[in-house]
């Protein structure tokens, strides 16, 4: 019997959104050599938001990339049906500094392969994470700079984002399926 | 189901969605080899072995290319012969290779149906690099993606395949591949060297390589083999190309601009003019580089572990 | 001194005397004794019980391959002369392709003498028409007769020189023999592996034309004409093939054909998937021609049913489709078969069905047997045409186990098998 609670509807959203933003410029020291990389999927519109807040806040034009993770999942060999390997577009990353934005952390297996797949990429100055939904659960020593909100789950509950470039509206739900 | 299952023996088996998904997925694939660093983990650790049992530097190099591009790691057989004149049976080769515990078998034999032979007797992954007469569905592949490039599409785009169609795979798997996505497929060439029966597979009878240029979209030109000439189907390679030579004089009278696609290697003045094989027309070089990020599909497709459960949407994998 | 046999209450069919009723048969001394109601048996007889049976004149097929000398991994004169027996058959004649070729007296004598050694089916060489099968040489076709030939063929091959043909249609006259050929128009079909046709065509095989049987079909026939000479038409599997003969036999022209069970069962669709064990020559054709080659048989144009038993090694036939040998064991499957498709299909009644499998072959090729006259020799078979069983190969009698019908159920089977007066075979 799941139940599914909203964690954050649209404008909660929003506000998020507007202060991760100003807080990527803060750690970076200002938007020079910043490079914005939305991990496919959502991460990818997410990323586009935070660029149009930024730009409209300082001024600027932002490069923003997309970053496609399936080829460098550790649990390829596992998983059965192939996921379909979505694009991936970078600028130049060399000495620059790399956010990579991704909706929801959980086991850290997911930016372990971005962090993978920038490197082959080129050597950025520094990297960040940005996340929208931090829900605990680490599985790998990896940690979010940037968070939108942060929620303690288990195993059996899952967080869905949805965006309305892709969704249709924006919402964080959880839902909760009590254990068997 | 739209998995591809174990092994890739030929297009004719695929469903169109299985088709499709194999195209889709050669397009990110194309990324990777423009980027520096050409290398992704995806197959790291797999080992895979390409059995050549006929000499082959093109498709062989494309295929290694495109393993290592996936971190496996590759072994290249050149075996000779068939069993009988190796003294070693091909079922023997297999199973000693899957005594060493390899993972994936590409193989290109000269016997039609050497591919399925293989497969069905082994656990690895079987991928046909062409097997006799039968199919070769990666140049296939290769062949449909690079169409659908220019294109957009292949429903409704008109495919003239030109030459040896008797002996050839390449012809083979094009038909297959390209009547299930909807395109509309020609044969042209000399009638010792059509097979009978043909139409039956759904394409149409181009007389002469006038009326193929006339009707089609696209001309995928065969290699013309000497032996043919010897065997007693052609009389001489200088009659071919006067006769059935795609030149540039014969293209001018072409209705719209013909795309030239030929899986090589040329026989430069015989099938195709040199002019042809260079001008703005041929697609012959996008072949080849499709021809890596489709063999990097497929084995990406392929090297599946077994199916669990699925992965959560909503990108909470992260 | 073999004790007496008395076969009762089985229909018993000869198609030699046109008798088709229930009746006993008594065997005495290794001939024939008595057919009629209500037989005495003599002392020590040995009785078996047919009712609901058919008792026939044995089997005997004109067409197989034993092996030995050369081979005897794959068959042996004793190995394939028990599968014969299990196949309902007291009598085969051995294709002469061994190794060496029985092209001289001392092979063909050989033969005879493993066979009586076995004891089993009769054996009946066909010499070769040409030294080692080379198609050059006229072998020693009277030596040959002596030892015991009785028709020659070149088998395995084609004889592809018209002159050796017709001088071999000749010279066989002096000894009142057949002449067999494999009609195979070589270069049409080199480097064949199936017939050419749709099937061939998607799995990138090449194909063996109709046209190579017939061409040769078209070409022996107007050599009988020439000779006045026998030919013997081996195998027959083509639409075309059987026109030709019927027009032949309309002429009155001393032309007789054999086709073999393979050939009114399957068709080429048997090679989907590249299974080896539908491989031979001729080639399973379409299904057009398999229909032909069934009304040859139900109206005479085909004079008899042949196995064109072919044994090979399991790890021969596990190989690659173009490497793969030619060729299907079938002495055990033959009856079951034609009762299935021929007399089951309405083609055929049991009578004609003894007729194609017995009395024709003896008569075509100036055998004994084929008849249960007074005299005749005690060679039998009684068989159940309503039996179903499954083909099981590894159960057969033959060496060998390459054939396409495994796990196929049939109905018609041999039950006992009698050769010269002797229960030879029993099944169990």
């Amino acid at each position: 019997m799941t139940a599914r609670t909203q964690l954050l509807d649209d404008r909660a959203i929003g506000r998020a959104l507007v202060r991760m933003a100003s807080e990527i410029v803060e750690r970076c020291g200002g938007t020079a050599d910043v490079v914005l990389v939305g991990i496919q999927r959502r991460g990818v519109e997410l990323a586009q938001r935070l660029k149009r807040l930024i730009d409209a806040a300082e001024q600027t034009d932002l490069p923003t990339g997309k970053l496609d993770i399936t080829l460098y999942r550790d649990d390829l060999q596992a998983i059965g049906p192939r996921p379909v390997v979505g694009e991936t577009s970078l600028p130049d990353l060399e000495g620059r500094i790399v956010v990579i934005v991704d909706d929801v952390l959980y086991t850290g297996r997911t930016v372990r392969a971005a962090l993978d797949e920038v490197t082959d990429f080129g050597r950025p100055r520094r990297v960040l994470l940005c996340v929208l939904v931090d829900r605990g659960g680490r599985e790998l020593p990896i940690q979010a700079d940037v968070i939108g909100t942060t929620v303690s789950l288990t195993a059996t509950d899952r967080v869905d984002v949805l965006l309305s470039e892709r969704d249709g509206r924006d919402v964080v739900e959880l839902v909760r399926t009590p254990p068997a | 189901m739209t998995g591809l299952g174990k092994d890739l023996v030929g297009l004719e088996p695929l469903s169109a969605d299985q088709l499709r998904l194999i195209l889709d997925t050669a397009e990110p694939f194309k990324e990777v080899s423009e980027r520096q660093i050409k290398k992704v983990p995806a197959l790291r650790g797999k080992t895979i072995v390409n059995l050549f049992f006929e000499a082959s530097t093109r498709t062989r190099i494309s295929f290694e290319f495109a393993e290592k591009r996936l971190s496996a790691d590759t072994v290249n057989v050149a075996a000779s012969g068939s069993s009988v004149s190796k003294g070693e049976t091909l079922v023997d080769t297999a199973k000693n290779l899957e005594a060493m515990r390899i993972d994936m078998v590409v193989i290109r034999h000269g016997s039609s149906g050497a591919a399925s032979f293989l497969g069905q007797r082994i656990a690895s992954n079987v991928i046909n690099a062409g097997d006799g007469k039968h199919e070769h569905p990666t140049q296939g592949l290769l062949d449909m993606l690079t169409l659908r490039d220019r294109f957009k599409r292949l429903e409704g785009i008109k495919v003239a395949i030109c030459g040896d169609v008797l002996h050839s795979r390449v012809a083979r798997s094009n038909i297959w591949g390209l009547t299930k996505l909807g395109a509309e497929v020609g044969v042209c060439g000399p009638p010792p060297l059509l097979p009978r029966n043909i139409e039956e597979l759904g394409v149409t009878i181009l007389p002469r390589i006038e009326d193929a240029i006339a009707w089609a979209d696209a001309l995928n030109i065969l290699r013309l083999q000497l032996e043919r000439m010897t065997a007693g189907f052609i009389p001489s390679l200088r009659e071919y190309n006067r006769v059935f030579g795609v030149t540039t004089e014969r293209l001018k009278k072409a209705p719209k601009d013909l795309l030239i696609l030929h899986p090589g290697p040329m026989n430069r003045g015989v099938e195709i003019d040199s002019d042809v094989a260079d001008g703005e027309h041929s697609v012959i070089l996008p072949q080849v580089t499709n021809g890596v990020a489709v063999r990097m599909a497929v084995l990406y497709l392929l090297a599946g572990g077994r199916p669990g459960p699925q992965q959560a949407a909503g990108g909470d994998e992260a | 001194m073999t004790r007496p046999v008395v076969i009762r209450g089985g229909r018993v069919i000869d198609p030699s005397t046109g008798g088709d009723a229930v009746a006993d048969v008594m065997i005495d001394d290794g001939r024939i004794g008595a057919v009629g109601r209500n037989i005495g048996s003599p002392d020590g007889a040995v009785e078996i019980d047919a009712r609901g049976k058919v008792v026939a004149p044995g089997f005997i097929d004109l067409h197989t391959h034993l092996r030995e000398p050369g081979q005897e991994d794959l068959e042996t004169v004793a190995t394939g002369a028990s599968a014969a027996v299990a196949g309902g058959f007291t009598a085969v004649c051995a294709m002469p392709n061994t190794d060496p070729v029985a092209d001289n007296q001392g092979v063909v004598g050989f033969i005879v003498r493993q066979a009586q050694r076995a004891g089993k089916a009769r054996v009946y060489p066909i010499g070769a028409i040409s030294v080692g099968q080379k198609g050059q040489q006229l072998a020693e076709f009277g030596e040959m007769v002596g030892a015991g030939a009785v028709a020659v063929s070149d088998d395995g091959k084609p004889v592809m020189s018209s002159h050796l043909m017709r001088t071999a249609l000749e010279y066989a006259r002096v000894f009142g023999i057949p002449v067999a050929d494999h009609c195979e128009e070589m270069t049409l079909a080199q480097g064949g592996a199936m017939h050419e046709g749709l099937v061939a065509t998607r799995l990138g095989l090449k194909g063996i034309p109709a046209a190579a049987e017939e061409i040769m079909v078209a070409r022996d026939i107007i050599l009988a004409e020439l000779t006045g000479g026998h030919v013997h038409l081996c195998h027959m599997s083509t639409r075309g093939s059987v026109e030709l003969i019927r027009r032949a036999k309309e002429k009155g022209l001393r032309v007789t054909a054999e086709a073999c069970p393979h050939h009114f069962t399957l068709t080429h669709e048997a090679c989907e998937g590249y299974d080896t064990n539908a491989k031979m020559n001729p080639p399973l054709r379409e299904a057009a021609d398999r229909e032909a080659v069934r009304q040859g048989l139900r109206d005479g144009t085909i004079d008899v049913i042949a196995t064109d038993h072919a044994p090979h090694h399991y790890d021969a036939k596990e190989r690659e489709f173009d490497d793969a040998p030619n060729g299907i064991i079938g002495l055990e499957t033959a009856l079951g078969l034609a009762v299935s498709e021929l007399v089951e299909g309405g083609l055929l009644t049991l009578p004609e069905l003894v007729l194609r499998m017995s009395t024709l072959p003896a008569r075509l090729f100036h055998l004994p047997g084929g008849t249960l006259a007074t005299g005749a020799p005690g060679d039998v078979v009684v068989f159940d045409p309503a039996a179903e069983w499954e083909v099981r190969p590894e159960r057969f009698a033959s060496k060998s186990r390459n054939t396409p019908f495994a796990g196929r159920r049939l109905r018609g089977r041999a039950e006992v098998t009698i050769v010269g007066g002797e229960v030879v075979y029993q099944r169990t």
